[in-house]
């Protein structure tokens, strides 16, 4: 075969932490100029592919080649210095420090040992530009959405070298599910930048769980499944349908369902209705009004006030003008105590830092959210709680199936899927989901759509906050549009609603 | 291929990675270095009904260490410090003592009951406005424990007019230097503290709410937990604990001295929390694990007495036990050391091997 030589080998990988076997002998290569996906089930092995790679994690076995020669990669320092530029999976920059610090922390440019920090300001503006985003990069980290702070971190990754001089030297880029919450038009951008670093060269391994991205940017990808290699294809040679198959090792059954699944018509009297309720700088005064049963799918750009809206209705936030009614009463909305109290619950779209307590298992981070409800001193009973935990395992098929273990040593998506039993679990009125499939694979995205459905024939209302519009147009009865932090328009979902239909009118900011 | 940790007995895997392994390993040595130099170290006589030996003696004056590092566990699981509790000992011992000694009849009963009442309810104060600054007021728990650790011993001075008070009080000599059926009576007090909190904590739900605050303090708020009632709850316990040690420090001495009762317990107590495997950022903690930190701290202040350290040097000694003992606690470290050999067969092949050959390759160079 006239194949070039792979920038990167890997080879017989192995990985094991104390009771599970992450990779066993995973072989991987990577040639310059493509983006090669890297496949699996969640919990499958990608992100320990990638962590030990990098050299987050010591490897149990095996070899790892780096344009020809063997390297020993002990911290992601010496990954960087290699070649390797790396986003993982889990955002991991300052919150306190401003954006262009996160963007130049540990290469900042330097006069007679001095941080030219103007310098650093004026890049960093450059450089977050050049991805289509129109931020204060004085700002701190933290006042931005997770979505901003993903692409703050693909642009420190991608930063060396793509911005003029110095010579990068990044071969290898790795990005970690970094698509996990952006919208359509930071992914598109995030794509312009992929291909233009893979024609300079660069080979990109990139992952992700959604197959349309997929398709849409890789030139190979590789399988896994249970930290063993399943196989290594080019894209074009493999479709959808197969890839799942190989991902689940078993042969498709129709993920479609959900499309005949009709959503329930009559939905219920009011349940939460919204006056006059906003926040400076979060989201302006808006009238909102959720049905028992109903759906409430929040559709708007990156930075609409989507995540503003939906912490408002939560307490997370204090709101400055407005109140909110549930249920015929008013509620304070000063704490989210006042919140859940009223029945709601609130499933954030960052589980790292809002979201898991990582030192806990499993099971003290289900029942957390209602152990707080019950108070310190009615602990719930062992055999009542272990029974529900059992229960919501084996229902979101959380893996390892095993209570004991630490959340933070799970896989990404099984983490999000922890997050999610531990609301389902207090079986509130209203449940806001604010991307609550970030991470997940598509078999069990499915499945938790599905069950969004079901959970709403019983009665239950789900406030819905999504990336994809697909996925808003295809669960919602209405669909809330925003837009520059205001709710511009609220449609009511039928064969008319199409996903253009709804861009038109976030581009246009009007109510029709 | 079979890894190093398999062929390793999984039992012995299994003790080695228990929590309370590495303090409890730490404890059994630092007690066999006594033997040398005390041959009947471990050997307990029974005189007048009382047992005496090493043993109880590192029990007994380890005691006062002990309650307070069981209530500063709570503090910094929940994310906080207290650096109060030193002059919360005080505190509680000048008043008590101060008030006993104001009464016609120093061994009435009632007298003294009221008495130790009052002490305690002024560590709880101490503990309410510590908790109300660091929870309320979201000063860091280290400045604002910082202001009673400083003017504590200012008000303990005041109480006792900056004597000494010397008591001669009976019912009140029992519970830091009395008998009790032949055991030290603070060695009981401490059983039913550690006792209650563990209950407190573990059969109630407060221990994982404990850990949420500390383990992820933006996460607690949204999931509904009262974080602020919580800290100011454990603040409150930490200085119960406190005044509780203060009044047997009083009581072992028959005196109390605002300048010196508890000088600096609160960093052998931050010590004695951190070698039981208590995070100082927070989180997890470890009630048993605390209390083998407090015994291995004052089993460590009987060593450097039995085997002779020269004074002046103690205090080097000390510092340097306790950094073996950090250095063993942690996983880096063991892993930089004992696990040289597993880490070695992995990064052993140097030239590019094709990979059906460097798996058995691996096997063999072990
Ligand atoms: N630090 C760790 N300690 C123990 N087990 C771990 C640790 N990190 C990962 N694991 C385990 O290794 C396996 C693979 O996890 P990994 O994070 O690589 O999955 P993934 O393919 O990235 O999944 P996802 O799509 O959900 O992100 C999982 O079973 C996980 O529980
Ligand atoms: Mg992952």
């Amino acid at each position: 075969m006239a194949e070039p030589r792979p920038v990167l080998e890997m080879t017989g990988i192995v990985k094991e932490f104390p009771g599970v076997r992450a990779l066993s002998g995973v072989d991987f290569r990577l040639f310059p100029g493509e983006i090669h996906a890297l496949m699996g089930e969640n919990g499958a092995g990608k992100s320990t592919l990638i962590k030990v790679l990098t050299g987050v994690h010591p490897l149990d076995g095996g070899t790892i080649t780096l344009d020809g020669k063997a390297v020993r990669i002990g911290s992601p320092l010496q990954a960087q210095h290699a070649g390797i530029s790396t986003v993982y999976q889990e955002v991991n920059l300052c919150p306190n420090l401003s954006v262009a610090e996160n963007i130049f922390i540990g290469r900042e440019p330097t006069r007679a040992g001095r941080i030219q920090w103007k310098q650093i300001r004026k890049q960093a503006a450059e450089m977050v530009d050049r991805l289509g985003l129109d931020i204060d990069v004085t700002a701190p980290l933290s006042s931005y959405p997770l979505a901003v702070q993903q692409l703050v971190a693909i642009v420190r990754s991608v930063g060396h070298g793509d911005s003029d001089g110095e010579g990068s030297g990044t071969k290898v880029l790795v990005l970690d599910e970094p698509t996990s919450s952006l919208d359509r038009d930071e992914v598109l951008e995030l794509f312009r930048l992929m291909r233009r670093l893979r024609d300079e060269g660069v080979a990109i391994l990139f992952v992700s769980h959604f197959l349309d991205q997929i398709y849409e940017i890789c030139d190979r990808m590789t399988v896994l499944r249970n930290g063993t290699l399943v196989g290594e294809h080019m894209v074009a040679d493999l479709d959808q349908v197969g890839l799942i198959e190989l991902m689940i090792g078993k042969a498709l059954d129709q993920l479609e369902e959900l499309h005949e699944h009709q959503l329930r018509s009559d939905v219920g009297e009011t349940l939460v209705k919204a006056e006059g309720l906003g926040r400076t700088g979060g989201i302006a005064p808006f009238d909102l009004e959720i049905k028992k049963g109903e759906v409430l799918g929040l559709a708007g750009l990156l930075g609409s006030g989507r995540t503003e809206l939906a912490r408002l209705l939560f307490g997370a936030d204090q709101p400055d003008s407005g109140k909110v009614t549930i249920v015929g009463k008013q509620v304070p909305m000063s704490a989210p105590n006042d919140a859940i109290g009223a029945g709601v619950a609130f499933c954030s779209e960052n589980r790292k830092t809002e979201g898991l307590v990582p030192d806990l298992t499993v099971r003290e981070n289900i029942i957390l959210a209602l152990q707080a409800s019950r108070g310190w001193t009615r602990p719930i009973p062992a055999s009542q709680r272990d029974e529900l935990v059992a229960k919501y395992i084996k229902a979101l098929d959380i893996r390892p199936a095993n209570p004991e273990a630490r959340v933070g040593q799970l896989s990404g998506g099984n983490q999000q899927k922890v997050l999610l039993a531990r609301w389902l679990i207090t079986q509130p009125k209203l449940l806001i989901l604010d991307e609550p499939t970030r991470g997940i694979d598509v078999g069990a995205k499915a499945e938790i759509q599905k069950l969004v459905v079901s959970l709403s024939e019983d009665g239950m209302s789900v406030l819905y906050i999504a990336a994809e519009l697909e996925e808003v147009l295809r669960l919602s009865h209405t669909i809330g549009v925003l837009r520059d932090r205001k709710l511009v328009a609220q449609l009511t979902n039928g064969p008319e609603i199409t996903t253009s239909r709804i861009l038109e009118t976030i581009a246009s900011g009007e109510h029709q | 291929m079979s890894t190093p940790s398999a062929t390793t007995p999984a039992r012995w895997r299994a003790l080695t990675h228990h929590h309370l392994f590495w303090p409890v390993a730490v404890l059994v040595a630092l007690l066999l270095v006594n033997v040398p130099f005390t041959p009947d170290f471990f050997a307990i006589r029974m005189a007048d009904g009382h047992l005496y030996g090493s043993l109880v003696s590192i029990v007994l004056f380890g005691s006062p260490l002990i309650l307070v590092a069981v209530g500063m566990t709570l503090v910094i699981a929940t994310g906080g410090i207290d650096l109060s509790v030193g002059a919360v000992v005080a505190i509680t011992g000048a008043l008590t003592c101060s008030y006993i000694s104001d009464q016609a009849d120093q061994n009435a009963l009632a007298g003294v009951f009221l008495a130790m009442g009052i002490g305690l309810v002024a560590a709880v104060v101490c503990g309410l406005w510590n908790g109300f600054l660091v929870a309320r007021m979201g000063i860091q728990p280290i400045i604002a424990t910082l202001i009673i650790m400083v003017a504590g011993r200012g008000v303990a001075q005041l109480i006792t007019d900056g004597q000494i008070i010397t008591i001669n009080s009976e019912p009140y000599k029992l519970i830091g230097g009395g008998y009790w059926l032949t055991l030290p009576f603070s060695i009981f007090v401490v059983a039913a503290v550690v006792a209650v909190t563990v209950a407190l904590t573990r059969r109630t739900a407060l221990g994982l709410l404990v850990e949420s605050v500390g383990g992820n303090a933006e996460a607690s708020r949204l999931v509904g937990i009262r974080s602020m009632r919580i800290k100011i709850m454990v603040y409150m316990f930490c200085a119960l604990c406190a005044g509780i040690a203060g009044l047997m420090i009083s009581s072992n001495t028959s005196a109390a001295d605002g300048n010196n009762a508890g000088l600096w317990i609160e960093l052998d107590a931050i010590l004695a929390v951190v070698i039981g495997g208590t995070s100082l950022l927070g989180g997890r903690f470890s009630i048993g694990g605390t209390v083998i930190g407090a015994l291995v701290i004052q089993t460590l202040t009987t060593t450097i007495y039995t085997i002779g350290v020269p004074t002046q040097t103690n205090l080097v000694f000390k510092a340097a036990v306790v950094i073996v003992v950090c250095l063993l606690q942690s996983p880096k470290f063991r892993a930089k050391v004992f696990g040289a050999k597993g880490r070695a067969r992995v990064t052993a092949p140097a030239e590019p091997a094709t990979p059906a050959d460097a798996a058995p390759k691996m096997e063999v160079s072990r």
